[in-house]
């Protein structure tokens, strides 16, 4: 079984990782955090606010692509740091898959929030989810 | 293919010019051609050799597919990548252009001298640190309602002088005079205009500053003063970008061209090079959309600049006229233009993508604005952090070489993780701060990503367009404060 994590690989100007879980949910979940653990120390954030999450995406790199911008893009607008991510289901309809999550965190605050490193967007290049022995891996390189 | 045996394959065709050739990669149309000198080439990654190759397989490509002397490793693209695609048998791709959409460069000279700034730099930078706002997170002090963001989409620096942000000469000295006419604000989707509208007027974060700096050396006498820029004095650079309005742009964008590439039946070595047909529904919805994204840029550097000229003119108690503040030239370096250029003995009609390089056309050039005509454009470097920045001129060897472009920066050789590892950020002020540099920062970890030693040396870059007179060199300037973000 892949034991949920993620970790990061040399790049020499943006931010490369890979995520692991022991199911499709579980992975989806751990790339979100090392995501977001680029942009801030994820750890110290509070679940305090939470947005229901809901895509449908041709194809797994699709959907983790969509899914990935999709919290980039509510960080900005609904102003909310997320720390934490519950991927609740990834289902298969002919040909589409449809995910079903929740993330939640804190309103940004530049008193409380110390920023690292920007993320500006998820990139394509070289995105692969793939089927292990013990669960699921996702290559992901994003912009920063 | 080793890393040893890749570079082996490619071959140098004269000084500062190396060719990889079409059998590097099965499927290539065209060769490479990578403007570096033999260190350059010698440090670079293979994996950047790979994407040039990449884009080499791109329909309607012309000529050569090229890497300028900053190149290094992006994502599709190499950063530092120029390429020209027919407009009618060729593609439009997001990722030459890449997420920043007109990320770029401007830069403002004054009549004040070093000597008068450097005493009071460290109140001056707070003054323009909280002037501008920057770093993840920043709001802008603007608050443009939906009609005022339309208008920034269709009309860039144009808009924001118009609105008061700015005068008149600083649309005559901004590329394409500020704002791209393509641009159609309704190809832009209500993501981007919700992320765009609360960061307008904000630098941003990353590898973008404001920089104070002193002229410290200039090259070219003659050209120096048609530019306005006399040794010894102050000039004010700003590097920004679209911020998350153009991130959205290309991130939506990127899906459409995924799924247009399936339909046109596009084969992509790299899904981030996903495209679709120059003159497909597609393909020009991409266009006016980046357009409105470039438009946006240049709107965010002209409200910024404003917002300096105003510090300026509280701090120093005289206004922007007297203290000489006009706007040399704004350059983007991360965009696609619809442009003419010479192939085979015709002029044709091409979509440059310069992906982290800059316009550098030289003198004569129509669509120069009639001040700098008879010299050429200026092509602004930014150096990085603590590291002189360049003034060039463009060069008849752009045209001829690299469909008049040239490199945009120093190029990054090692990664953010790394360098925050290697590097700390309160060390690093405090050898700025040895070296007459003021650094203000929202964070002192974003110091340590951007360390001059994750850079390659701009001299080195800046020699090799120099040489090959892409562009020539007229003016050096260094850092005396700098704001990031």
């Amino acid at each position: 079984m892949n034991i949920p994590g993620y970790e990061y690989l040399p790049h020499p100007a943006d931010v490369r990782f890979t995520a692991y879980g022991s199911t499709l949910e579980e992975v989806f979940e751990q790339a979100a955090h090392a995501m977001f653990h680029v942009i801030i120390d994820t750890d110290v954030l509070n679940p305090e606010h939470s947005v229901d999450i809901e895509l449908e995406s041709e194809g797994l790199e699709n959907l983790l692509y969509d899914y990935l911008s999709e919290l980039l893009y509510l960080f900005e607008v609904e102003e909310i740091v997320f720390g934490r991510f519950r991927v609740d289901s990834i289902e298969k309809t002919n040909g589409s898959y449809i995910l079903h999550g929740q993330a939640s965190g804190e309103n940004i605050n530049l008193e409380r929030h110390s920023f690292e490193t920007e993320v500006k967007a998820v990139t394509y290049h070289q995105l692969k989810v793939t089927k292990e022995k013990g669960g699921y891996s996702a290559h992901v390189i994003v912009d920063t | 293919m080793t890393q040893q045996q890749a570079k082996e394959l490619v071959r140098k065709v004269e000084e500062n010019i190396f060719e990889v050739p079409i059998d590097f990669q099965e499927g290539m149309r065209v060769p490479g051609r990578i403007f570096v000198s033999d260190k350059l080439m010698n440090d670079l990654e293979v994996n950047t050799l790979r994407q040039v190759a990449n884009v080499a397989m791109l329909p309607g490509i012309r000529k050569y597919s090229m890497a300028m002397p900053d190149a290094h490793f992006g994502y599709g693209f190499p950063i530092g990548g120029v390429a020209a695609f027919d407009a009618h048998e060729g593609i439009i791709s997001p990722g030459g252009v890449g997420f920043d959409i007109n990320c770029g460069v401007r830069i403002i000279r004054t009549d004040m001298e070093a000597g008068e700034v450097r005493p009071r730099i460290s109140e001056l930078m707070d003054e323009l640190f909280k002037a501008v706002p920057s770093g993840v997170g920043s709001k802008s002090r603007l608050r443009v309602s939906g009609s005022e963001l339309d208008d920034a989409f269709n009309y860039g620096a144009q808009w924001a002088v118009e609105s008061g942000y700015g005068v008149e000469a600083d649309i005559e000295h901004c590329e394409d005079g500020g704002f791209m006419d393509a641009a159609d604000p309704l190809k832009v989707g209500d993501k981007a205009r919700k992320r765009g509208k609360p960061q307008f007027g904000t630098l941003g974060s990353g590898n973008h500053f404001l920089e104070i700096q002193e002229v410290d050396k200039i090259y070219d006498p003659e050209i120096a003063k048609v530019y306005g820029i006399r040794e010894g004095t102050i000039t004010i650079m700003i590097h920004c970008g679209s911020r998350g309005a153009g991130h959205q742009i290309c991130t939506d964008y990127l899906r459409v061209m995924e799924q247009a590439s399936r339909k046109y039946g596009i084969d992509l070595p790299d899904k981030q090079l996903a495209c679709a047909p120059a003159d497909s529904r597609e393909g020009q919805d991409y266009f006016k959309a980046m357009a409105a994204g470039a438009n946006y840029a240049w709107a965010n550097r002209q409200v910024i600049t404003h917002w300096v000229r105003e510090t300026f003119e509280r701090f120093f108690g005289r206004d922007a006229d007297e203290l000489g503040m006009d706007l040399v030239y704004d350059v983007a370096h991360n965009v696609a233009k619809l442009e003419e250029h010479e192939i085979d003995g015709e002029k044709k009609s091409v979509y440059v993508h310069r992906k982290g390089a800059t316009r550098a056309f030289p003198a004569g050039h129509k669509d120069i604005p009639p001040a700098y005509r008879s010299v050429g454009q200026p092509v602004l470097i930014p150096g990085s952090m603590g590291t002189p920045s360049y003034i060039l001129h463009g060069g008849e060897g752009a045209m001829e070489l690299t469909f008049g472009s040239a490199c945009h920066g120093a190029g990054r050789v090692m990664g953010r993780g790394e360098a925050k590892r290697k590097f700390s950020g309160e060390v690093l002020e405090k050898q700025l701060a040895e070296m007459g540099i003021t650094v203000r920062a929202t964070h002192p970890s974003m110091l340590a990503e951007e360390a001059p030693e994750v850079y390659k040396s701009s001299s080195e870059v800046v020699n090799v367009v120099h040489e090959l007179n892409i562009a020539r060199k007229v003016v050096r300037v260094k850092p005396i404060g700098v704001a990031k973000g």
